[in-house]
């Protein structure tokens, strides 16, 4: 369960974007093991692109991700396949199947991907649940729950296979603040309990400035990484007025 | 890995020693579960010592025994367990709620007679409303009132028209073609295979023509109106509209039922003559009646009235796809599954709806004599 070994996730000289139309470019970065790794920036940055990119979902222009010292981009499907076993994903909406109850939605990595009697999945199946505050839901359809809870159940989904790392798209998006310090809170216990590396893709500044413990800020102007280092620690010492502004919410330095 | 558990005199004493990763043993679990249930047993302790790697597997196991714990209101000692894995446990059963969920609920039959009688109703009610704000759109739009973008009207006539074509024609030369075979083995023991020519253009221009284009367009622009439209609920495109005081009917139904309206009877037009060519096909290529004959007694067949009957129907199934199609879209629910039972809804009742108004068709032509 507790990982070992240097890199959790290896960036290196990575450009992104769709065809001729470059997002980012010869971006290098480190996420550690145990990390909660933000990455943030303004809308349009490429924040959501390069989730998919270290997801495997898109393949980048140039440069490579390395996934706990395995080369991950440009591997076979097949390897990537592998990888990702090891890798959950919450997505924005939670990305539930519909048609499925959420005990059916925990099991499906499951069932796929392990050899667990009938018994065993059904009682990692409640176990999941009740890490993320769902005990007794297992019957509920997707429809049935609010949205904070379809963000827990997606995040029961995405641990169901014990993973190393989490990727989380915007975790907070559209949730009240107090469902959004719930999240902010079980994503902190789940990585202190279970030393999963979280990867957040986010702009929330109170949750980013709360569980961030490593962070990047992409700039959509310059196509590179401007800041780095923990979120609290940037807006002490902010490295340039792009990233004070994001994240004081437009202040002008000499405002200070 | 090994799991080994024993009972001295109150105390049921669990020790784990190594790795427990993918930890599997329904029958060893399933007996130690019993035996935490068990009434002498008054302590669970847990020896966690020589306790290597872990994961979930083994938390299941400890986390049923807490729960057991708990439930029996005995000790469960975990002193030697490592602090991340107290952690989690904690974490798992800091919230123990029992939501009741609906479908729990039992309903006796009277209650479910009711329950569907009072669905029908507001079905029935809804698909009257919706009926009626179509038409009144369909009203507007020739006082040139109606909230509509031409590019919406001119992008669905090029959907359900140009786009249809081959489908159309190819379909409707393979059921002129079958119609032909089928009649041709009857009429050959006569010696009146010539006939074919005139079963073939009665048939098609009467009523096949329009059947076969009605079922063509029901599978796939019917099928299409429902999922575009669902897929807007679902994006609360259409609550969108509604905010901003625009007409669904004027929006978004209106001009799918106008282009469908329109292009249905011209393909009800092609899929006649082609029909017929699929018939001249067979009778001169393979029944072997010279080409000048077929077409004379195809031509002589050729009604005005029944021709116009076809393109009637035409234009009739033309209303009850693109309506049904709509109609099932712009009530559809609000996930994935939604839009797949809209959609196949859309299809099923355009179809049976247009048997049943063929039937009235039908009758009403018989009445009155053409």
């Amino acid at each position: 369960m507790k990982q070992t070994g240097k890199s959790a996730i290896s960036v290196k000289n990575l450009t992104m974007g769709y065809g001729s139309f470059i997002l980012q470019k010869e971006m290098n970065f480190e996420v550690n093991p145990h990390d909660i790794f933000i990455v943030m920036g303004g809308s349009g940055c490429g924040k959501s692109s390069l989730l998919r990119v270290l997801t495997g979902l898109v393949p980048p222009l140039a440069g490579g991700v390395w996934i706990q010292g395995t080369k991950f981009s440009g591997a076979s499907l097949q390897k990537q396949k592998e990888i990702m076993k090891n890798c959950g994903i919450l997505y924005q909406s939670g990305a539930l199947f519909s048609s499925m109850t959420l005990a059916e939605n925990v099991a499906l990595p499951l069932k796929q991907y392990t050899d667990y009697s009938e018994q065993t999945v059904q009682e990692i199946v409640s176990l999941k649940l009740a890490l993320v505050g769902l005990a007794g839901f297992e019957e509920f359809y997707p429809s049935e729950i609010s949205g904070g809870m379809k963000k827990r159940a997606g995040l029961a989904r995405a641990l169901a296979l014990d993973p190393d790392i989490v990727y989380f798209d915007e975790p907070s998006a559209g949730l009240d603040p107090i469902s959004s310090k719930l999240l902010d809170d079980l994503m902190k216990n789940i990585n202190q309990s279970l030393g999963t590396t979280l990867v957040v893709v986010t702009h929330e500044l109170s949750s980013l400035l709360d569980i961030g413990t490593n962070s990047i800020y992409l700039d959509a102007d310059t196509k590179t990484i401007i800041g780095r280092g923990k979120p609290a620690d940037l807006l002490k010492n902010p490295p340039n007025q792009t990233v004070y502004e994001f994240l004081t919410r437009g202040k002008q330095k000499n405002d200070r | 890995m090994k799991l080994d558990f024993q009972k001295r005199q109150k105390t049921l004493t669990i020790l784990l020693e190594g790795n427990f990763l993918h930890f599997d043993a329904p029958a060893q679990k399933n007996e130690l579960y019993a035996l935490a249930q068990n009434s002498a047993v008054r302590e669970i302790a847990i020896d966690a010592r020589s306790l290597g790697e872990w994961d979930s597997s083994l938390v299941v196991v400890l986390m049923t025994l807490m729960q057991t714990a708990k439930a029996r209101k005995i000790a469960f000692k975990t002193a030697s367990l490592p602090a991340d894995l107290k952690q989690l446990l904690e974490l798992a059963l800091a919230v123990n709620r029992h939501p009741v969920h609906d479908s729990n609920q039992t309903e006796d039959f009277l209650e479910h007679i009711g329950d569907w009688g009072l669905g029908f109703m507001a079905s029935l009610h809804r698909g009257l409303v919706f009926l009626g704000n179509s038409f009144h759109s369909v009203g507007r739009f020739f006082t040139g009132q109606a909230v509509m973008r031409s590019v919406d009207l001119w992008q669905a006539l090029e959907e359900c028209g140009p786009k249809a074509l081959s489908i159309v024609g190819l379909i409707s030369f393979m059921v002129g073609l079958i119609l032909a075979f089928v009649g041709a083995i009857q009429l050959k023991t006569f010696g009146a295979q010539v006939f074919v020519a005139s079963l073939v253009t009665i048939g098609m221009i009467r009523i096949m023509g329009a059947i076969m284009v009605g079922i063509i367009m029901a599978g796939r622009t019917g099928a299409s109106y429902a999922a575009t439209i669902g897929t807007m609920q679902v994006n609360e495109e259409i609550d969108a509209l509604k905010t901003m005081g625009i007409p669904v009917s004027d929006f978004l139904v209106l001009p799918r039922v106008v282009a469908l309206v329109i292009t249905m009877p011209l393909l009800v037009l092609l899929a006649d003559f082609a029909g017929m060519l699929g018939g001249a096909f067979v009778g001169t290529a393979l029944l072997g009646i010279p080409a000048e004959e077929y077409w004379k007694y195809a031509w002589s067949a050729f009604g005005l009235t029944n021709f116009l009957v076809g393109l009637f129907h035409g234009l009739v199934f033309g209303f009850v796809i693109s309506l049904c199609g709509c109609y099932f879209g712009v009530y559809c629910g609000r996930n994935a599954d939604s839009v797949g039972v809209a959609t196949t809804n859309a299809v099923v009742w355009a179809i049976v709806w247009m048997i049943v108004l063929t039937g009235v068709i039908t009758f009403f032509c018989e009445v009155v004599g053409v």
